[in-house]
């Protein structure tokens, strides 16, 4: 792969990363990760693998103990982050959680105000500006916790098992529309799952981690046409990729 | 039950249990012919209160006046330390042990001292209230502007905000249900802490308020007008109760947990 000279500059490189906890926990070690711009990597692994760690470092919100992170410099200030929980301010209307990152920037709240609205327009939030969080289900505050990364418009969007406490229908249907918007978009996403079938529905291209030590252990490409929709989902194409990763992980974890 | 049928039973049967007991009291005292300077009836009371209605109304004024300056103090300076204490642990970990001792030694044993040090009488019990109202908002509003999200604080984090920004938009909002129990706390104990104060500096003096007026009653067995000032002093601390339940429901109903409707 070092061989070819048309691939573009990578946007984040991890060069043997690892983690140790003041607790003596080993959560990574000497992981190596490239991203490339436009890619829809999924790290995939069960809990306690370190793939939260990982995320987490890549944001900047926890930092390597061994290792370099090198990031280009296109991504600074345009790193939007998902948690697993909505995380939103309850105390806020869903349009002031949305206007946070920018008014944290110091934008003035009219200028900004045609941002948020095109943004809760692109996640299938209109009309609920002016509620609260209480007042919506558990999809729609994901939805504004996702609305919330994307009003910056940022280069590298990263989540973290953001679907993993939703319903079925719900996590398909969101499924779905994170990947219309990343194929409109073209943003680099970094997705956290340990669904197998989730990371093979949405990915470009899959790194499958073990535990104890957090390390990466395979990485799969997975080559399925686009635009991707709920027809794939029931496909045979589909159903052998996914049979493809599984067995990755199963010997993975062996 | 229907949810009006609820409040309207909410209302009615305290009233009905207090108008029994009311009822009871006076008919004890009529059959008995217990004289008023040892129980008067709850008439009695009412007809003091009619008479004295004024000039007990004046020492209201100095108790109300006290109490509220102790708690508007006592939000101010207890909102600015919880606040520093949140900025420096290193502030917290010193100054937080001394605010606990103020709290845990009896404002009656510290009265009489206060009132040595301070000449001017309204400042000397101004100052025993607000020692006593002080506590609870530093606790509160402290465990409160430590409470945030720790996700939302890596949110803040991620985007850059200063501190400043983090304590405005984070940290306040999150602290502000903690303030409020706090407050409602603080304003019984206002109250509680000017009396006791009443008390200790005795009845000197022109201006004097209810606590004053209940010993002067006292020692002149006037009974029927302790029973009067008592149930001034009742009312403004349910008054007080209901104005910042009232202000809590103003502030945060619309988002926090404890305004929800709950499906019975």
């Amino acid at each position: 792969m070092s061989n070819r000279t048309e691939a573009p500059p990578p946007l984040l490189v991890l060069d043997r990363v690892g983690k140790r906890y003041r607790t003596g926990t080993v959560a990574l070690a000497a992981v190596d990760l490239r991203v490339a711009p436009g890619d829809f990597l999924s790290i995939l692994g069960p809990s306690g693998c370190g793939k939260s760690t990982l995320l987490r470092i890549a944001a900047g919100l926890a930092t390597a103990s061994s290792g370099e992170l090198r990031i280009a410099a296109a991504l600074s200030g345009r790193i939007g982050f998902v948690f697993q929980e909505p995380t939103l301010m309850p105390w806020a209307t869903v349009r002031d959680n949305v206007y946070l990152p920018l008014r944290l920037r110091g934008e003035k709240r009219g200028s900004a105000a045609p941002r948020i609205d095109e943004t809760l327009a692109a996640v299938g939030l209109e009309g609920f500006a002016d509620a609260y969080p209480r007042e919506l289900s558990g999809g729609m505050r994901m939805r504004v916790s996702i609305a919330r990364a994307l009003v910056t418009r940022p280069r590298l969007l990263l989540l973290d098992e953001p679907f993993a406490a939703l319903d079925e229908l719900t996590r398909f249907k969101l499924n779905e529309d994170l990947l219309r918007l990343w194929e409109q978009h073209q943003w680099t996403v970094i997705f956290v799952t340990h669904s197998i079938f989730e990371s093979v529905f949405l990915s470009s291209r899959i790194v499958v981690m073990a535990p104890r030590p957090g390390r990466v252990v395979a990485e799969v490409a997975i080559d399925l046409p686009h635009p991707r929709d709920a027809a794939l989902r029931t496909s045979a194409r589909y159903a052998e990729q996914c049979r493809a990763v599984s067995e990755r992980l199963t010997a993975a974890m062996a | 039950m229907s949810a009006s049928g609820g409040r309207l039973v909410r209302i009615t049967a305290p009233a009905a249990m207090g108008l029994l007991a009311l009822l009871g009291w006076e008919l004890v005292v009529r059959v008995n012919e217990i004289p008023p300077y040892l129980l008067p009836g709850p008439l009695l009371v009412l007809e003091t209160l009619w008479r004295d209605g004024w000039s007990l109304s004046g020492s209201l004024a100095v108790t109300l006046e006290i109490t509220t300056a102790a708690l508007v103090a006592a939000v101010v300076l207890g909102g600015a330390l919880a606040v520093l204490f949140a900025q420096s642990r290193w502030l917290e970990i010193s100054l937080f042990p001394y605010a606990v001792i103020l709290q845990v030694t009896p404002i009656a044993a510290i009265a009489p001292l206060i009132i040595i040090w301070v000449d001017d009488t309204f400042l000397s019990l101004l100052t025993c209230a607000f020692i006593v109202a002080f506590f609870p908002i530093v606790a509160n509003t402290t465990l409160g502007l430590n409470s945030a999200d720790r996700n939302l604080a890596d949110l803040f984090r991620l985007y850059g905000a200063s501190r400043w920004q983090a304590l405005r938009y984070l940290r306040l909002p999150t602290a502000l249900p903690f303030f409020l129990a706090g407050l409602r706390i603080s304003g019984g104990l206002a109250l509680i802490g000017a009396v006791v104060a009443e008390f200790v500096a005795g009845t000197g003096g022109t201006e004097t308020g209810l606590a004053s007026r209940i010993l002067e009653a006292g020692n002149r067995l006037e009974t029927p007008r302790l029973f009067a000032a008592l149930l001034l002093l009742s009312l403004t601390g349910i008054g007080i109760f209901t104005a910042l339940s009232w202000l809590s429901r103003r502030l945060i109903g619309h988002w926090h947990e404890s305004a929800l409707p709950r499906d019975e």
